[in-house]
């Protein structure tokens, strides 16, 4: 069963067998506004906790996601090269950014449910 | 956040009513979109009629038997050879040449001008003119006004609709329709359109008839700025600073032969030693391969690695489809067609020396 984690950065994990699909949240999708470009990571990358994943540019600016937890990233969102407004559309669903191996899944402990995602936000 | 300094718009009220995400810019809190979203908000301007509050933006009235004087002294202008509502694009420039600000100056009377002065910098552009005032007899004036701008194809249609007829005013003229009214044909985004002065109560009554037309809508800050970086327009405090003069931002057109000549002017003498040297940069369009923008303080590098220039403006094209900046380069790769490379968080984006503008200006000039 996937269990699906929020963090105070409005990043989103879906966690299903040790991988995690992280993705951006509603909120932050519309504080970016429209996403004309999407840096994706390089498959096999290893990230610590706070490391920039991905850059995500709109219009205006270039905002960094990530790294929500420890892991090595195994798959990128390939069809955000050709429409990064997926991510705008469907941030949750679509618009995934990219999907990595937990190296301690510990860490998700500290991170937030949803409830308790949508109390941070207000 | 916004800090206690911040200035609010008049017209905030009805901004918040609308929907719109508010941003420091310039020491104001602006609305940078509403609902639409900045794409939208973009094309709707090229296509319909957009609406901007620019109330940030300062106007001041200069009136006296000096104002031409006046005028003539802070910029590289010949005030006195304007035509009744006719505006002229120029700059109060700094003893070295260096852009103080960019402005729009338009003749209203035999010896009456409007300027109008960029936001950030209207604190010191007052102080300017004020000090220079001095020698002259002339009366500076800032104007407490609502500034909007309408802007796109169906601009004039919009306003006509809304009882103010624009039919005999061509680009870069400016009229006062009504009391305490100042109106020109001029704009940011590379389209028709105008610009309107006016009190705020005024401007309340204005702007609600002006929404009622489906072709108009709001537009925010954030797509003025991309509106204007498509029309190849420079933003003062980016592509225009005290440190860039007049023939590297590539504006000589601004400053007609004969006021070059006789150099009357604060900056003549700079100036012309920066030409007769050669300008040590060049202003130029940059247009990046794929769809990664590059943006502002990115380092411009050439085939073989050495420095060529920087960028000042950068974002994504919504009209264009593809990302679009300016900057600064070497003059001798400032040719369209030139390839160089911006360093974007290391990563090096192929980008071409392009001719501005990147989307063509539609202004109405008779």
């Amino acid at each position: 069963m996937a269990k699906t984690y929020f963090t105070e950065d409005h990043e989103w994990l879906r966690v299903e067998g040790g991988v995690a699909t992280v993705g951006i949240t509603d909120y932050a999708q519309e504080q970016l506004g429209d996403l004309v470009f999407v840096e994706l990571p390089e498959i096999g990358r290893k990230l610590a906790k706070g490391d920039t994943a991905v850059v995500v540019e709109s219009v205006k600016a270039a905002s960094d996601v990530y790294a929500p937890v420890d892991g090595e990233i195994t798959e990128a969102n390939g069809s955000l090269s050709a429409d990064p407004s997926l991510v705008n559309s469907a941030a949750t669903g679509d618009g995934w950014l990219w999907k990595m191996k937990l190296a301690n899944e510990s860490q998700l402990d500290s991170l937030m449910d949803e409830a308790a995602y949508k109390a941070h936000i207000g | 956040m916004t800090g206690e300094d911040t200035r609010h718009l008049p017209l905030e009220d009805l901004h918040q009513a609308a929907g719109a995400r508010f941003g420091a810019f310039a020491g104001w809190s602006m609305p940078l979109t509403y609902p639409p979203g900045v794409m939208k908000e973009h094309l709707h301007a090229r296509e319909h009629a957009g609406l901007f509050d620019i109330s940030h933006m300062k106007l001041f009235a200069v009136g006296g038997p000096g104002a031409a004087a006046l005028l003539n002294r802070a910029c590289p202008l010949d005030a006195g050879a304007l035509e009744t509502s006719q505006s002229k694009y120029t700059f109060f420039l700094n003893e070295a040449a260096g852009i103080i600000d960019d402005l729009i100056v338009t003749r209203l009377g035999d010896d009456r001008f409007m300027v109008v002065a960029n936001a950030g910098n209207a604190v010191e552009d007052e102080k300017h003119l004020r000090a220079l005032a001095a020698d002259f007899n002339v009366s500076v004036e800032p104007l407490d006004r609502v500034f909007l701008a309408i802007q796109g194809p169906d601009a004039w249609a919009a306003l006509a609709r809304a009882g103010i007829e624009t039919g005999s005013l061509l680009f870069m003229h400016g009229v006062e329709p009504r009391q305490d009214w100042f109106m020109s044909r001029s704009g940011y985004t590379g389209e028709d359109g105008f610009e309107i002065g006016l009190p705020e109560a005024d401007a309340r009554d204005f702007v609600a008839k002006l929404l009622e037309d489906d072709r108009v809508q709001w537009i925010g800050l954030a797509a003025r700025d991309s509106l204007r970086l498509e029309a190849g327009l420079c933003l003062h405090g980016q592509d225009l600073t005290t440190e860039i003069d007049p023939a590297s931002a590539g504006l000589m057109w601004a400053i007609p032969k004969e006021v070059r000549a006789a150099g009357h002017f604060i900056g003549a003498d700079a100036l012309r030693s920066i030409i007769e040297r050669g300008a040590p940069q060049k202003r130029v369009g940059l247009k990046p391969d794929g769809r990664q923008p590059v943006r502002a303080g990115a380092t411009l590098i050439d085939a073989d690695g050495n420095p060529a220039g920087h960028v000042t403006s950068g974002g994504f094209g919504p009209s264009t489809g593809h990302p679009v900046a300016m900057g600064y380069v070497d003059p001798a790769l400032a040719k369209p067609g030139t390839k160089l490379f911006a360093d974007v968080r290391g990563t090096k984006i192929p980008v071409d020396i392009a001719a501005l503008p990147f989307t063509p200006h539609r202004y109405r000039k008779g």
